[in-house]
């Protein structure tokens, strides 16, 4: 079971700000989902190797020669405050 | 009849007999949009100039008398989460509503070289997580059957505008269903390659161990036609598939003799909407009855599939939704005084609330103390419906299911309540888990008219047998004749 | 410090000298305009993925050789996820539960005493960007701007053991790794560049304690002298608050060049939960036995080998040893020296003397000096055969190394060469013992010194040429 607390502390690490009603809500449907997993539990995994890629594949390499990079104007072209060739971000706490 | 309305194939053969012009056609497709798309509502973008440009571009080549490629002149469009150069790139979320991208993905390059014009960018659940368009940041998409139902989802706009005639044929995204599940729901074919046969590059991430791009065609030969044309490798995705790539076409066959078909008996339990049973039986019956064997098969782990799909899809989702952050582009919340606070306005701004769920969900999974009961539990699971499969195949050449385990709902009807909504997908997102090919092909219509799909999974790189199976499918059923009963031109919305 | 044990380990990244980037193909050249090396890769846009530079993996498995580690033959990345502003995609790709090698050491000496310190890990990982703060510092600050074009550089994280047990063995250990890392060519370790970085754990126990004591780490230290004086102040910090009874806090500290301290950062922040899961976007990379040996071929011999065969092949000073293997050109110009020459001591005299100071004066690296081995060798056979004097070949060398002459021209040119001649010299000691009857009354009154006086004489009437060893014979043969 995942307490409203734990939603709050998840929340923070997924940078994520919620209402007390999404707090709420969330703690409730991801009980649901969580319960759900918990039948996982009761399958035996001993000795199953966990499939972390999707195709059987190894040794994917390109070569290192550098290309032309972006022209800056297109790098900043979507950012929502540039300045000076920079992006810019509000006073960094920590 | 109208232009708007042939296939692929047809449009195609139309065009180098000289009976139309790449023009012609794409005009006419085009004014299709601009008279049902207030009714649909598929389309994110229209981007009627690229289009027109490049049917001018096919019209001229064809004049020089010179070759062409099997999708030129043919419109299409594009779900929005493939990347489109100097093209809004939305994903349907407030977050990117305004990005405009810097450059093209592998799919839409490929498109571009074979002179397929481009419509516009069709409307998804934000960041392709849903199953029914509802989660859209900007407007529902309408299923052409029935407007007051859902088209499906994740790739709605795509699945609807194939059906509605506003796209000969479209590109959808598939993490756990979402070509299938609305191409079934809309009554159109969709195809979700085995994962690696189709390059990610450009694709905006959703599961990234999950995530295919496919097509969605009016039929099983344009299915086809459009994987030989975005399949094969591409050195920018390194888990795509260095494997020649066949045409597909070729495959395509009435005769089924001798073909060996599993029927998994854990696809046919409770749940299922006895109508849509029907309709997958009848067609199984008729695959028998022209020469296929038939045969039981289990896949034991099917019903823990849906709960391992649930944990790591939104595990890998968390991370890779972090990136919007609003430093570099997208939405920023304008008024934070620090980073932090401005971390978590943009994102509880930008992000709708399925989209936070399951960024929750997935943070929670990977987080400490939790990472092995949840997120590792669940690949070793994945491994455990891996083999099922792989068994399977050792018996059988196909396994076929209905794609949904009900026609198309309506809307409002399961926004709320999440785990209704995700067990639409509980039929799909097994060949995601094990990387299989799967198509979803109309065989029929319930009483109310509304479309049955019938999956067809297949063997890693058995996309050639899939359609093979497909094509059988649509001329034993004559599912394709039906069409929607949509205005031809202008006026009204519906009959 | 007596009364408790010094326990360091130290943690080092070192940038790889790659062109491009790790996982795209941005060029990884220092000092350009912010974000004008970046691309939608790098930027972390929606859609891009990664793929995998072949080169950095092969420096990786090279330094890793290089630093006697196992390489592990199954390699996967994995995503460590945390919010930063110069982390574009809000993950690294790093390695974390299967580094590329492990089990590696590096040999250190010290105060005359050699010693391995144990190397945990090495794993590959790419850089983040790099945030420019509008005021002093991060916290003095309204804004901060972010530059990209060191995103995505590949890097390898190596984490020793806490086997240093002061720090001058910490600094021992660093000069040596950074000496490896150039050897072998795989960083060019500059820390005003920021290539090379550093971060320290330190803690201090009662001698005889087998149980570790409470951990702290140390971070902004910017140059090895850095390193050991935070150290140092910080075991000495430590020490302070266990004489009184306090308890180490388990935390990071700041080192404050300008107050020579170390500070505590707040540590307010929640413990970090970086939710690492493998990498889907990167498959798996096997490297084989067959790879390896081919990696392992290209190795340079290694400082140390050069260590123990110039001690005790060439019979070197451990003092000199040091000093020329420091600079893996300067060593293979020693070499190739003595080659020409079999004395390696008068060799490395020169080497370490001279040949530096004109190096260091007039910025030069060794590799673009005018002098070669062979001039070098040249010189040192003139003054052996007595040909010139030391203070002439210094002269010569000079002169060569600013123009490139042949040494033996210079001396022709510039007269240099030594009287040897008998007749000649005792003419002018016959001069100089007549022309000064002071210092001839003091040597015969047992002033030994006073021949170096008239030693000297007789050089300033030959303008230096005489040869002195000669000058002293014929002068001690005269006043006898």
């Amino acid at each position: 079971m995942i307490t409203k607390d734990e939603v709050q502390k998840v929340a923070h690490l997924a940078r994520l700000e919620l209402s007390e009603a999404e707090v709420e809500l969330f703690t409730e449907q991801l009980n649901q989902v969580l319960e759900a997993a918990e039948k996982l539990q009761q399958l035996d995994t001993t000795d199953v190797e966990p499939t972390a890629y999707a195709v059987p594949m190894q040794n994917v390499f390109r070569e290192d020669i550098p290309e032309p990079s972006m022209p800056r104007d297109e790098v900043l072209a979507n950012a929502p405050d540039p300045k000076d060739g920079y992006f810019r971000v509000p006073k960094i706490m920590d | 009849m109208s232009l708007y309305q042939y296939t692929a194939h047809e449009l195609r053969d139309m065009l180098r007999r000289k009976e139309v012009s790449a023009a012609e056609i794409t005009d006419s497709v085009l004014e299709r949009i601009d008279s049902l798309d207030s009714v649909i509502k598929a389309y994110v973008t229209v981007t009627a100039e690229v289009a027109k440009s490049m049917a001018k571009a096919v019209d001229a080549q064809l004049a020089q008398g010179s070759d062409l490629p099997e999708l030129a002149g043919i419109p299409m469009g594009l779900k929005d989460n493939l990347n489109t150069k100097g093209i809004r790139t939305t994903c349907s979320s407030k977050m990117l509503e305004n990005y405009i991208s810097p450059y093209d993905s592998t799919v839409y390059e490929k498109l571009i070289k074979s002179m397929s014009p481009l419509l516009g960018k069709l409307n998804m659940d934000e960041f392709a997580m849903g199953s029914s368009t509802e989660n859209s940041a900007f407007f529902n998409t309408a299923n052409p059957w029935d407007l007051e139902r859902v088209p499906g989802g994740s790739s709605g706009g795509s699945a609807a505008a194939v059906a509605a005639d506003e796209a000969i044929f479209t590109l959808g995204s598939d993490t756990g269903g979402s070509i299938r599940q609305p191409a079934a729901f809309c009554g159109v074919v969709g195809l979700k390659p085995t994962y690696g046969r189709v390059s990610r590059y450009g694709l905006v991430a959703f599961a990234s161990s999950l995530d295919q791009i496919g097509p969605i065609t009016k039929d099983v030969t344009d299915a086809a036609l459009v994987l030989t044309a975005i399949a094969g490798h591409d050195p920018m995705d390194s888990t795509s598939v260095n494997k020649e790539v066949p045409d597909y076409t070729k495959f395509l066959k009435e005769d089924v003799k001798g073909l060996k078909i599993g029927l998994p008996k854990e696809y046919f339990v409770e749940g299922i909407d006895p109508e849509v049973k029907t309709k997958v039986m009848e067609t199984v019956q008729k695959l028998e009855e022209a020469g296929a064997e038939v045969k039981e098969i289990s896949l034991p782990h099917t019903d823990a599939a849906l709960a391992t799909y649930y944990i790591i899809a939104p595990a890998e989702a968390s991370s890779n939704l972090a990136r919007y952050d609003g430093v570099r582009y997208g939405y920023r919340s304008e008024t934070a005084p620090d980073v932090l606070t401005m971390y978590k306005k943009t994102r509880s701004e930008g992000f709708g609330p399925e989209v936070k769920r399951r960024i929750m969900l997935g943070t929670y999974a990977l987080s400490s103390g939790y990472y092995d009961a949840y997120y590792l539990k669940a690949q070793k699971v994945r491994t455990l419906i891996v083999q099922d499969f792989q068994k399977a195949f050792e018996e059988v050449d196909v396994i076929v299911s209905s794609t949904t385990p009900t026609p198309a709902f309506k809307m409002g009807d399961k926004i709320d309540d999440p785990m209704s909504m995700y067990l639409s997908d509980m039929f799909t997102l097994p060949a995601n888990m094990a990387a299989i090919p799967a198509i979803s092909v109309p065989c029929g219509y319930t009483e109310a008219g509304l479309p049955v799909g019938f999956q067809i999974m297949g063997p890693a790189f058995g996309e050639g047998t899939i359609l093979h199976v497909a094509y059988a499918v649509e001329k034993l059923t004559g599912a394709r004749e039906r069409r929607p009963k949509l205005p031809e031109k202008g006026g009204a919305a519906c009959e | 410090m007596s009364k408790y044990e010094t326990i360091i380990g130290l943690e080092v990244h070192a940038e790889l000298r790659t062109k491009s980037k790790l996982f795209c193909d941005c060029s990884t050249t220092f000092g350009a305009e912010p974000n004008t090396q970046v691309c939608p890769i790098c930027l972390g846009l929606p859609g891009v993925l990664p793929v995998l530079n072949k080169q950095a993996v092969e420096y990786a498995i090279e330094a890793a050789l290089a630093l006697n580690c196992e390489i592990q033959p199954y390699n996967k990345f994995d995503r460590k996820n945390y919010f930063y502003p110069d982390l574009p995609k809000a993950y690294q790709i790093s390695q974390y539960d299967l580094p590329l090698a492990r089990n590696g050491y590096v040999t250190i000496h010290v105060d005359g005493k050699t010693k391995k310190i144990g190397i945990t890990r090495i794993h590959l990982e790419e850089e983040a960007g790099k945030s420019v703060h509008s005021g002093d510092n991060i916290l003095g600050s309204e804004y901060s701007l972010e530059d990209y074009n060191r995103t995505g550089i590949p890097l390898i994280e190596i984490v020793s053991e806490p086997d240093m047990r002061s720090p001058a063995e910490a600094y021992a250990y660093l000069t040596t790794l950074k000496n490896i890392l150039q050897y072998t060519g795989v960083s060019d370790c500059k820390m005003e560049e920021g290539s090379l970085r550093c971060d320290a754990n330190i803690s201090i126990r009662p001698v005889g304690s087998d149980k570790f004591g409470t951990k702290v780490e140390l971070k902004n230290l910017n140059s090895f002298r850095a390193v050991q004086k935070a150290l140092e102040y910080e075991e000495k910090r430590q020490a302070k608050l266990l004489d009184r009874g306090e308890k180490v806090i388990q935390e990071t500290r700041h080192w404050d060049e300008s107050t020579g301290r170390t500070h505590s950062m707040r540590s307010k922040e929640e413990a970090n939960d970086y939710r690492y899961f493998p990498e889907p976007d990167l498959v798996p990379v096997v490297i084989s036995t067959e790879w390896i040996e081919k990696v392992r071929e290209r190795l340079p011999e290694l400082p140390e080998a050069k260590w123990q065969r110039f001690v005790h092949e060439y019979g070197l000073p451990e003092y000199d040893t040091e000093l020329i293997i420091s600079n893996r050109d300067m060593a293979e110009f020693f070499e190739a020296t003595v080659k020409l020459h079999n004395d390696p001591k008068t060799v490395s005299n020169w080497v370490m003397g001279e040949l530096t100071r004109l190096l260091k004066e007039s910025g030069q690296a060794i590799t673009e000096s005018k002098v070669t081995p062979e001039v070098l060798a040249r010189v040192i056979k003139l003054v052996d055969k007595g040909t010139i004097s030391n203070t002439a070949a210094k002269t010569v060398l000079e002169e060569s190394f600013k123009t490139g002459k042949d040494p033996d021209d210079i001396v022709k040119e510039k007269g240099l060469a030594q009287i040897s001649d008998t007749a000649e010299l005792e003419k002018v000691v016959a001069e100089v013992i007549a022309a000064n009857p002071q210092s001839v009354e003091d040597f015969r009154n047992g002033k030994d010194r006073a021949i170096g006086f008239l030693v000297g004489q007789v050089m300033k009437a030959t303008k230096g040429r005489a040869n002195p060893k000669l000058v002293n014979e014929l002068l001690r043969k005269k006043l006898q």
